[in-house]
């Protein structure tokens, strides 16, 4: 909880600076306040209180979620000094992402079907405007207005179900729906299962996943390089947050009936976003159906109902989170240097830099879940956890689809350690951050049990 | 009293007609309209709910609701002028610059 307030009294800090004209001191304070919301999430660990009547639980998952978070997007922030410094709007743009880091965390915390909505409209309404933060750009208008049409559309669903659940369960609590669903199981009314179907779309849309996920490749192309980043890693982890907590612990007791709509969006998110991957010409766009697909995987550990498929959950998260900000970093600093973001723009990165190229390959490697890294223990523990379950057509699925995951991610590999080079070096890059965040990947590839131990009670 | 048969009904009209709006309209002020009809369609439903139950929460989750579909409005609009300036047009049809 005291995260969440560090976090909403940043945001309104940030707003300030413009007036109180001490821009200068926002970076250093940005930084300081987002260390100081992950020690007193660290702090609060193993003590889970509610706060408000309820509104907000924090237990030992969400305070996980809300370290990590925070974490994304401290090397987030670090990323995307472009994207703020030298720029007009740099206040504004901090207290946005502010604000849609305290969304975020509202989601992965919540208790209240009120407090999921306020959370992911505290994100999304911060996320329109990032996504659209280059004015002169008609692709970033695009990308916005999308955004903004498709995320209050999944919006009205969500709020129906939340609205038809409600009047089945006489309550937005979701320990309380838990019970009264569990206690009346067989005699709920029909409109509480279209409810829990809206409720999936509305969460649906959130995550990415395939039926509905086709408007993410293009929200995801058309934002600035920097808001990209964001979306495809804090706000996932968020949206997952949220989603695994609705389906994982308020309505377990119906999930027979909902496991195989959730089987059917497993199958077609890893066979789309894979196949569709191998088509696109753009890393950014190879990148946002990678993100798709591995939307997929992580729905494939949840079909355990368990608790200890929230550890899997966590350590995929952390590994998918820290692949994808060092990928977003090198393809941003390609781009500042060649102006594009096609595949092309790669060539012969390796003899330019080899640093970013290395960098670029561990990263790419650990998304396409190659050993020793942390991508493919992420892969391993979700098909163990699935075939636990005897979820074997799906693992089979999984396999095959990592395999065509492969072969786009070794087309940026590829075109790195080409002979013929193009355009300048690239020079805008945070030489630290990709390091750390290289020793993480490696790190959780080595020791990964210390990561999952973490949500197994 | 009303039956809430006849209210859920009703919303679920105006519900159906918001989403199929939004399907097929192509002005984009019509596709916000849609929307906010999509969500004064919850709205509906959940006072309903509130007062058939006996229990405020349902009316307080409305005022949240509307609070926040302005919020949602006021930046959509924004992002409908910026993009309107650059194509002079509402028309949604011209969102196809970016397509796989």
């Amino acid at each position: 909880m005291n995260a969440l307030l560090v976090i909403c009294g940043l945001g309104f800090v940030s707003l300030l600076a413009e007036i109180a004209n001490f821009k200068k001191l926002l970076t250093a304070l940005v930084v300081l306040a987002l260390v100081a919301a992950i020690v007193l999430g660290i702090l609060d660990w193993g003590t889970p209180r509610a706060y408000y009547h309820d509104m907000v639980v924090f237990d030992n998952f969400s305070l996980a979620f809300t370290a990590l978070l925070c974490t994304i997007t401290l090397a987030w922030y670090v990323m995307a000094r472009s994207y703020f410094e030298h720029q007009s709007h740099q206040s504004d743009r901090s207290a946005l992402m502010i604000f849609a880091l305290a969304g975020g965390i509202i989601m992965v915390s919540f208790n209240n079907m009120a407090m999921l909505f306020l959370g992911i409209e505290i994100l999304s309404i911060s996320l329109y405007v990032l996504a659209g933060s280059n004015k002169s750009s008609l692709f970033s208008n695009e990308a916005a207005f999308k955004y903004f049409l498709m995320g209050s559309f999944a919006t009205g669903f969500l709020l129906m179900g939340i609205a038809l659940v409600y009047g089945a369960t006489g309550s937005f609590d979701i320990t309380k729906i838990y019970v009264f669903v569990h206690d009346h199981g067989d005699t709920m009314p029909r409109f509480f299962h279209a409810g829990l179907v809206m409720i999936l779309i509305g969460l649906t849309f959130k995550i990415s996943a395939v039926p509905f996920h086709f408007w993410a490749p293009d929200v995801y192309e058309g934002s600035p390089t920097p808001v990209t980043a964001f979306m495809s890693t804090m706000v996932k982890t968020a949206a997952l947050g949220a989603f695994v907590k609705v389906f994982q612990t308020c309505f377990t007791p119906v999930q027979p009936a909902f496991l195989i709509i959730v089987q059917a969006i497993i199958v077609l998110t890893l066979v789309v976003a894979n196949v569709t991957a191998v088509y696109q010409v753009s890393v950014k766009r190879i990148l946002a159906y990678s993100s798709i697909g591995h939307v997929g995987y992580i729905l494939l550990a949840l079909m355990a109902s368990d608790g200890s498929a929230l550890g899997v959950l966590f350590y995929y998260m952390v590994a998918y989170s820290a692949a994808s900000i060092a990928a977003f970093t090198v393809l941003q600093a390609v781009e500042l240097s060649s102006g594009s973001t096609g595949v092309d723009s790669f060539n012969g990165l390796y003899y330019k830099n080899p640093f970013l190229a290395v960098v670029m390959t561990i990263a790419m490697l650990s998304l396409a879940g190659i050993p020793p890294l942390a991508g493919f223990f992420g892969k391993y523990l979700v098909f163990a956890k699935a075939l636990e379950h005897h979820y074997v057509v799906l693992v089979i699925l999984g396999v095959v689809t990592s395999l065509i995951g492969i072969y786009y991610y070794f087309k940026v590999i590829v075109a790195m350690y080409k002979k013929e080079t193009s355009g300048t070096t690239p020079t805008q890059y945070s030489r630290v951050l990709l390091v750390v965040l290289t020793l993480v990947i490696l790190a959780l590839g080595l020791f990964p049990d210390r990561v999952i131990g973490l949500l197994i009670p | 009293m009303i039956p809430i048969d006849y209210y859920l009904w009703l919303s679920a009209v105006l519900f159906t007609i918001g989403v199929l709006g939004v399907l097929y309209r192509r002005n984009a002020i019509i596709v916000f309209m849609c929307i906010e009809l999509m969500l004064n369609a919850v709205n509906l439903v959940m006072v309903a709910f509130s007062n058939y139950m006996n229990d405020a929460a349902g009316q307080v989750f409305v005022f949240f609701i509307m609070a926040v579909a302005a919020a949602e409005v006021a930046v959509g609009l924004a992002i409908l002028i910026m993009m309107y300036r650059i194509t002079k047009t509402t028309d949604i049809n011209i969102l196809n610059r970016l397509k796989w």
